[in-house]
């Protein structure tokens, strides 16, 4: 495996693409594929729907970290779908305790981590990474995460974001974009969704970044430099959710691709508080054309989607000035 | 409240051990708590302040910072993360501890079934405090007996000594094997965490050698992957619970292995419950915690005038059954005197169980005496007052449950 540098980053390679190829047509972005790690060390017999956009996620952290690593998995989809007993898809030590407390039983791992070390009761220092939900992360498990990284622990924290409580059966969370439907916000969710990458920033911690497991490259790229980093960091990946978001599990990756296309999710890092975009996309894409494509929006008036669009259409201009 | 000497605890002890320069100061028992943590070799310690508690988790930043211990010392945000931190810590191969008290127990009471259901042997300390609402920072043992199904062993102290000798003995029960169960060592709030005793602390040495490092069985390594806090459905659910409850079974010969042990080094004698003048008397006083001092002192005074004696209760997870069938055969009848209330029941917790002990065997009156609440002061003339009541009681209890010094 090629650790994928600055230079290599398909990044890059998207922006010299004059002929505006699609990533998988692009040499450069098929040749940096090559370079991803080809074992799996989240197997299949899982229980996801299919099309499931954690799933994806576990598959593309775990080939970024390799087999060194301790992971906290709250209560959520992920962890019911991969270890029903005496099953489990995890092929990395795996530990879940709680819904709201992944922040605090990862800094446990890493501070005892550290100790044995120093004692010497174990040799080799694996990095402890928690994958949690929104609801996990944004609502119930908030106090838990920020108690973790203002600590500044050595951990990697990735919130797997599908925008709303799937595993119980699509709830509103505070992740939940404006407009979308869900079991508990039957109108529309009526308030905008939190900007969590924002709030943990706020800590001033080494690494804050934003991801989409339909640009993988970039997400792996950004896993790597969290866990090469000493010290707490925080990625906030996009992943989208068939049965949840009301589309054929198919499309995952293109809905992925298309909410960054469209401005409603921008790809960033902010390494030691510097802010840079990661990836500008080669055309603004409309946003109806994402709200169209899936269920969860399909009651938006004419009226709400113009909102929608000129909302996006003034945190375009910011993030890409 | 009494000193370690009083009890009768420098009769029992060894001439070897007696012979050894041993160290003994005045100390609160929040200090002595921290002292025990201090020989134990603790490596992760979760911290969050709470009154009565706070001094304890004091005195192990400062430990810590002065490198008396080689831990580390998590400052968590609330308890709830306290006890998460230590879940996460203890499968990754760490002795761990925290204390808390009161709503701060209340707050880990999700986490603590966790961490039993996964079998981690995390120690605690609580401070007994009542709780809320009203607020109340003072003395009463609802916290810990409203946690009492959580799958934790508990320990209830009289005295400073106590409490340091349970914290070392709850590492070596918690950890063998044929337990893996977290256990809690409890502390009545100010009477005993603020309050100064001559205290015994045994030789690190002696320690080490009846608390050897902790090695886990599993432990969370990427050299062996397992999977810790999995689901399981209605086809093993069931199982994993009953494993704990056999678990908490064998913790009662494993209970009674490391008192014989520590016996041998400290010369202190510990079992799930004391006999204090019990032999041969009609009434049995039963106690748990620092009000059992009182209760002594009174049946002291009182020995000539009635038959009564004392039987405290040490340990209340898990329960003595056999003890208390034991006791009960030899006397007449049993006033409960606890600091705890079942709402909707109106006896206390310990008083329940007692009474669960004795179905089916022979039937005696078990009186439940509530106390204390809230930090209520329990002077010596409450404790004559119960034991007038047990006496008339004799022929027929009037009822069943007293709310003593009710204003």
């Amino acid at each position: 495996m090629i650790v994928l540098g600055e230079k290599a980053s398909y990044v890059k390679c998207r922006w010299k693409c004059e002929a505006g190829l699609s990533a998988n047509r692009c040499w450069y972005y098929r040749q940096h594929l090559k370079e991803v790690s080809e074992e799996e060390l989240f197997t299949s017999g899982h229980r996801g729907c299919a099309g499931c956009g954690n799933v994806i996620t576990v598959r593309l952290v775990l080939k970024a970290s390799g087999k060194n690593v301790v992971v906290v998995s709250p209560t959520g989809c992920t962890e019911v779908i991969s270890t029903p007993y005496p099953e489990t898809s995890w092929e990395v030590p795996w530990i879940h305790a709680n819904f709201e407390n992944a922040g605090a039983v990862a800094s446990g791992i890493s501070d005892a981590v550290k100790v044995l070390l120093r004692k010497g009761k174990i040799k080799s220092k694996p990095k402890v990474i928690a994958i949690a939900g929104d609801g996990g992360t944004v609502d119930i498990g908030f106090q838990s995460l920020s108690g973790a990284m203002e600590r500044g622990h050595d951990m990697l924290y990735i919130c797997v974001d599908n925008e709303a409580y799937m595993n119980t059966g699509v709830q509103r969370s505070g992740a939940t974009p404006y407009g979308a439907y869900t079991t508990t916000s039957p109108l529309g969710q009526d308030t905008p969704k939190k900007d969590m990458p924002a709030i943990m920033a706020a800590h001033r911690i080494p690494y804050v970044a934003t991801a989409t497991i339909s640009l993988p490259l970039d997400f792996i790229e950004k896993v790597k430099k969290a866990i090469s980093i000493e010290g707490a960091s925080y990625i906030h990946v996009l992943a989208p959710c068939p049965t949840g978001w009301g589309f054929p599990g198919e499309k995952t990756i293109e809905l992925g691709r298309l909410a960054v296309d469209a401005g409603m999710w921008t790809l960033y890092e902010i390494l030691n508080g510097e802010f840079r975009v990661t990836y500008k996309p080669t055309a603004k894409v409309p946003v109806k054309e994402y709200l169209k494509a899936q269920k969860r929006f399909a009651h938006l008036s004419e009226e709400t989607i113009k909102k929608i669009q000129e909302d996006i259409d003034k945190r375009w201009a910011e993030a890409f000035r | 409240m009494r000193s370690s000497q009083s009890l009768g605890m420098s009769d029992t002890r060894t001439l070897a051990s007696a012979k050894r320069m041993l160290r003994k100061d005045v100390m609160t028992c929040n200090k002595a708590v921290a002292e025990s943590v201090k020989l134990c070799d603790v490596d992760v310690i979760a911290a969050y302040p709470i009154t009565p508690q706070t001094s304890i988790v004091e005195y192990l930043a400062e430990f810590v910072a002065k490198k008396e211990i080689d831990a580390e010392y998590i400052k968590v945000e609330s308890e709830h993360s306290a006890l998460s931190a230590l879940v996460g810590a203890s499968p990754a191969g760490a002795r761990t501890f925290t204390a808390t008290s009161s709503q701060g127990l209340i707050l880990m009471s999700e986490v603590m079934f966790t961490a039993s259901g996964m079998r981690l042997p995390i120690v605690m300390a609580n401070a007994n405090r009542a709780l809320s609402a009203p607020l109340n920072i003072w003395n009463d043992q609802q916290d810990s007996l409203a946690v009492r199904d959580s799958g934790w062993i508990q320990f209830y102290a009289e005295n400073n000594q106590e409490a340091l000798d349970y914290v070392i003995q709850c590492y070596k029960i918690s950890e063998n094997k044929k337990v893996m169960l977290p256990s809690m060592v409890n502390l009545d709030g100010f009477y005993l965490t603020h309050t100064l005793e001559p205290t015994e602390i045994p030789d690190k040495k002696d320690v080490k050698k009846f608390l050897p490092p902790y090695e886990p069985e599993y432990r969370l390594d990427p050299e062996s992957p397992l999977t810790f806090g999995f689901f399981a459905g209605p086809d093993s659910y069931q199982e994993f619970r009953y494993e704990q409850q056999k678990a908490m079974e064998n913790a009662e010969r494993v209970i009674k292995e490391a008192a014989k042990d520590y016996y041998g080094f400290t010369g202190r004698k510990y079992s799930a419950i004391e006999e204090y003048k019990l032999d041969k008397k009609d009434t049995v006083l039963l106690t748990v915690g620092s009000v059992s001092g009182t209760v002594k002192e009174v049946v002291d005074k009182l020995e000539k005038k009635y038959s009564v004696g004392v039987a405290k209760l040490r340990m209340f997870r898990p329960f003595p059954f056999e003890e208390i069938r034991r006791i009960a055969s030899r006397a007449k009848i049993i006033g409960v005197i606890e600091k705890d209330v079942i709402i909707g029941v109106n006896q206390g917790a310990v008083a329940t169980e007692i009474k669960n002990a004795l179905y089916g065997s022979k039937s005696i009156p078990v009186l439940s005496f509530i106390v204390g609440l809230g930090g209520r002061d329990t002077p010596p003339s409450t404790v004559e007052k119960i034991i007038k009541i047990c006496e008339n009681a004799l022929e027929k209890p009037e009822k069943e449950s007293y709310w003593m010094d009710l204003k």
